[in-house]
């Protein structure tokens, strides 16, 4: 882990009219005065990241520098800034800060190079030269990595909180010529009690701009927490539950038009020529525009331009691509792993001898593992709306990365960033998916061919087959046990690695003796970040293969599990967790088994268990218990939603989830073939929360995924003692 | 020229009447809380009624509606802006998550609970189980729908 060495750069104005605004920014080692200049210029217009503005009205605004995708960060954030102001809740408002230069700047960007922090790779391909330092440095404006609460949050949010509170505290003991320390907030008032003055905050909000700003804000202990730590109703569902709520795809600029658009089906071919005679005759149809990597249609309506997309003959160039099938890829993989034999591919970790620790141990195991490719499938699917005119231009979409699709923006039309202003919706699922910026950079062009806004919107066809996948991956182990049973040596070679690198790791599992190595296989499919990134097939390959030294040791994969992590009392604490509250042990019916599983990832403890029906004609999972220890859950009915909602998206893959490759092109195309899990197939879920260290705060949108697959596999063995050491569940029979 | 009754006005709309409601609605009527997911009625993100029976209308013409009331998401709430039981059952559960599917789920439970007020669990999946969500709010949506039932039966049965 990167040490949180930062100190928070604190800088605040006020805007005209009298609102307060207070920004924070993160840097190693810097005096706070040779930033203050540039934090908090003149009206306060020219601050980084207004975190948190007082208005005169005493409203309290959040202002939040991440993507509402559905994981609650929105709120999360807003109560952890919100109670270190001692803020009226009712009074709060939450603001996504916009993807413009007032809330970032590159130069400042350049500044903030923090090399000790530790940042999600999944964060690295989005943005570009100054804003991937300020990223790493700041984290800012890019939501993935389960890092909303953890980074911004926790350092930016909650100090930005408690510095405001100071500075109004400051100015209301100057005025009342009082002690500070006789000063007490509450709701959003300053309060002296001796004397029985009281005053809203906004009162004092522009004396506070005057004081000199905090070098290190308190903030509150958990045993102080109003709003931390409490199951805070969401201020982004009532708009969800009566159509008013605004996602990109709802873009709705005067005189736009829609396109329909179909990309190369294999990727890197381009269109040689187009055959549009029927959809050039049909109604509504504007334009048939041939961009070579893909084909428009533009329309009076979207409708009318996917129907006449549906009638363009394209003829596409030819590509090495062109003859790979699924089975070829994995065959490569089993090529790559084979060279690679016992000692090569690149080490990732080494640690004693595994060689000598296999060869003289009194059982060995061997086993072999695969996972496919997997699309992310969000229920919006891909769109953005573009307007470029006067040599400016406007975005429309829902993103996980603003700063980085601006710079795209601007990349691909020739202009200067400080010309591009990105609209951010609320995304209608990001799992990873948006962060990339293929439809942005699609509409960004049509609307530069035509003339005209156009909304780009992608067929679910299109969303499918054109997706930057889960990467597929294939996994060997050697294990050796001593003829107790216990682990003496873990050997895994597997191929790729995108992220995050302790994916494949298992620090916590006392073996002595392990080696773990990866091969870079080339991959002819786009790949890109899929909720959990590596730990989603990484853990089903691990925490699979340690059920099978279990078994092969004679133990109880749970109790082998303790074994495994004797002596880490917090892991411990998860792993006893689930097992209690699962019933571990209980006997189960006939055909009915339990599997096991446990994985930390994005600093968030989780151990998960599976039970599963094998009884009727297809295996379905009745129950999953769930333990999870976050550090200190922000916001403890978000967080479980979060687990709940990674179950479920993990169980659609672990069951049916599966893209496949013929002729270099993707065969799923829509939900009949690419099957979602549906409320009919909705196990029951129970979520345990363990705060185990307030001062670690550990990810939530994604770690309670990882777990999931090997859960349910080991389920499966138990029931059946048959061993599913490829996914998913769909490709095997049983009888 | 097609007479349409949305939400109970009726307007007049200028489209080929193979168009489906789902477009019609979104970019002519400019409703955007009625949402397009599959385009083959697979997932029930386009969901409204049509004389009170639940639709997917990215499958149905605007053709079929003639004649008939159409309720969109934006149909459900009170003049007043009330909320429905189902609504505020969505709220007091914390269903949505990103939110996408929610008008469809909504629509789907609306007309369940309309038909059938105190549907059993097969019940619920029967009705439910048109309409995905990615963010696998399912155990919420089950227990909303029994919320919202219990709402409306508060004053015969015990919550
Ligand atoms: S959009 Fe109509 S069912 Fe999916
Ligand atoms: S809430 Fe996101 S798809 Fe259902």
């Amino acid at each position: 882990m990167g040490k949180w060495t930062r100190r928070a750069f604190i800088g605040a104005g006020v805007l005209t009219g009298g609102a307060l605004v207070v920004g924070v920014a993160v840097r190693p080692g810097n005096p706070v005065d040779e930033l203050k200049g540039t934090l908090a210029k003149g009206e306060g217009e020219e601050l980084i990241n207004s975190w948190v503005k007082i208005g005169t009205d005493n409203v309290v605004t959040a202002i939040v520098p991440h993507a509402e995708m559905g994981q609650g960060a929105h709120t999360a954030l807003a109560q952890m800034l919100a109670d270190e102001l001692d803020a009226d809740w009712d009074k709060v408002e939450i603001m996504e800060a916009p993807g413009i230069g007032k809330f970032v700047s590159a130069d400042i960007g350049r500044e903030f190079l923090a090399p000790t922090l530790e940042v999600p790779a999944i964060l690295e391909p989005t943005v570009q030269g100054s804003f991937l330092k300020l990223a790493q440095a700041m984290n800012l404006q890019i939501t993935g990595g389960s890092f909303s609460i953890r980074g911004t949050g926790q350092r930016g949010m909650r100090t930005a909180g408690a510095a405001a509170r100071e500075m109004l505290m400051a100015s209301a003991a100057d005025e009342w010529d009082v002690p500070v320390s006789e000063i007490r907030t509450e709701k959003s008032m300053l309060i002296h009690d001796k004397s029985g003055k009281s005053e809203p905050y906004a009162t004092f909000a522009a004396a506070a701009a005057e004081q000199s700003l905090p070098a290190k804000p308190k903030l509150k202990n958990p045993k102080d927490f109003k709003l931390m730590g409490k199951p805070i109703a969401r201020k982004d569902i009532p708009p969800k539950v009566d159509g008013s709520a605004i996602f990109g795809v709802d873009a709705d600029i005067p005189d736009m038009k829609y396109a329909a658009v179909k990309a190369a089906p294999v990727v890197g071919a381009t269109a040689d020529s187009i055959d549009a005679a029927t959809a050039r005759a049909m109604p509504g149809v504007l334009q048939i525009l041939n961009m070579g990597d893909f084909v428009a249609v533009i329309a009076d309506g979207y409708w009318q331009a996917q129907q006449a997309l549906n009638s363009v003959q394209t003829k596409w160039s030819a590509t090495e691509g062109d003859s790979l099938d699924q089975d070829a890829i994995f065959a490569r993989y089993t090529a790559a792993l084979d060279d690679a034999g016992t000692d090569g591919g690149d080490v990732e970790t080494e640690e004693g001898d595994t060689g000598n620790a296999f060869a003289s141990a009194d059982i060995q195991l061997e086993a072999e593992y695969k996972a496919p490719f997997l699309a992310h499938a969000t229920m919006e699917p891909m769109n953005c709306t573009a307007w470029l005119r006067d040599g400016k231009c406007d975005v429309w979409t829902g993103t996980q990365s603003p700063l980085g699709a601006r710079s795209t923006i601007a990349d691909t039309l020739g202009i200067d960033m400080e010309n591009v202003t990105l609209h951010n919706a609320f995304l209608g699922g990001g799992f990873g998916r948006r962060s990339e910026e293929d439809a942005i950079v699609m509409a960004v062009r049509l609307t530069k061919a035509a003339g005209y806004p156009v909304k780009v919107i992608f067929s679910r066809e299109e969303d499918t087959q054109q997706d930057f996948y889960r990467p597929s991956a294939m996994s060997r182990f050697k294990a050796g046990l001593d003829k107790d049973g216990k682990a003496v040596s873990w050997d895994n070679i597997h191929t790729h690695l995108f992220d995050p690198a302790d994916a494949p790791t298992v620090p916590y599992y006392n073996i002595a003796n392990h080696r773990i190595r990866k091969i870079d296989v080339p991959m002819h499919l786009r790949f890109g970040p899929w909720r959990s990134v590596d730990h989603s097939q990484q853990s089903y390959f691990i925490e699979s293969f340690v059920d099978e030294m279990a078994h092969a040791a004679n133990k109880d994969p749970y109790e082998y599990r303790r074994e495994l992590l004797a002596g880490s009392p917090r892991h411990l604490a998860v792993l006893d967790g689930v097992a209690e509250m699962s019933d571990w042990g209980r006997e189960l019916p006939e055909k009915h088994g339990r599997g096991i599983a446990f994985v930390p990832s994005f600093g968030t403890i989780v151990a998960e268990v599976a039970e599963i029906d094998m009884s009727g004609p297809k295996p379905r999972v009745t129950k999953v218990f769930c333990c999870a220890d976050p550090g200190y859950a922000m916001n403890p009915d978000g967080f479980a939603a979060q687990m709940e909602s990674s179950i479920i998206y993990g169980l659609t893959a672990a069951l049916y989830g599966e893209i496949s490759v013929k002729n270099g092109a993707v065969q799923q195309s829509n939900f009949h073939n690419y099957k979602m899990l549906r409320i009919d197939e909705s196990p029951e879920i129970a979520v345990k929360i363990i705060n185990g260290d307030a001062k670690r705060l550990g990810g939530a949108g994604e770690p309670g995924l990882p777990p999931l697959a090997p859960a349910v596999t080991n389920a499966v063995f138990a029931a059946t003692g048959k061993r599913l050491r490829e996914l998913p569940l769909a490709k095997h029979k049983f009888a | 020229m097609i007479k349409l009754n949305v939400n109970g006005t009726t307007q007049e709309v200028d489209v080929d009447p193979n168009t489906p409601i789902l477009w019609v609605v979104r970019e002519n009527l400019k409703m955007s809380g009625t949402k397009f997911g599959c385009g083959i009625a697979q997932c029930g993100a386009c969901t409204v009624h049509l004389d009170g029976k639940p639709i997917r209308s990215c499958s149905t013409p605007v053709s079929a509606a003639e004649g008939k009331a159409i309720t969109t998401i934006e149909g459900l709430a009170a003049e007043d802006g009330t909320l429905t039981n189902v609504q505020q059952a969505w709220i007091s559960e914390q269903v949505p998550q990103c939110g996408y599917c929610q008008s469809g789920q909504i629509m789907s439970a609306t007309a369940l609970l309309r038909d059938n007020p105190s549907p059993s669990d097969e019940q619920i999946d029967a009705a439910m189980k048109g309409n995905i969500c990615r963010c696998g709010t399912y155990p919420r949506i089950r227990k909303a729908i029994k919320v919202a039932a219990g709402a409306k039966t508060a004053s015969t049965e015990e919550a």
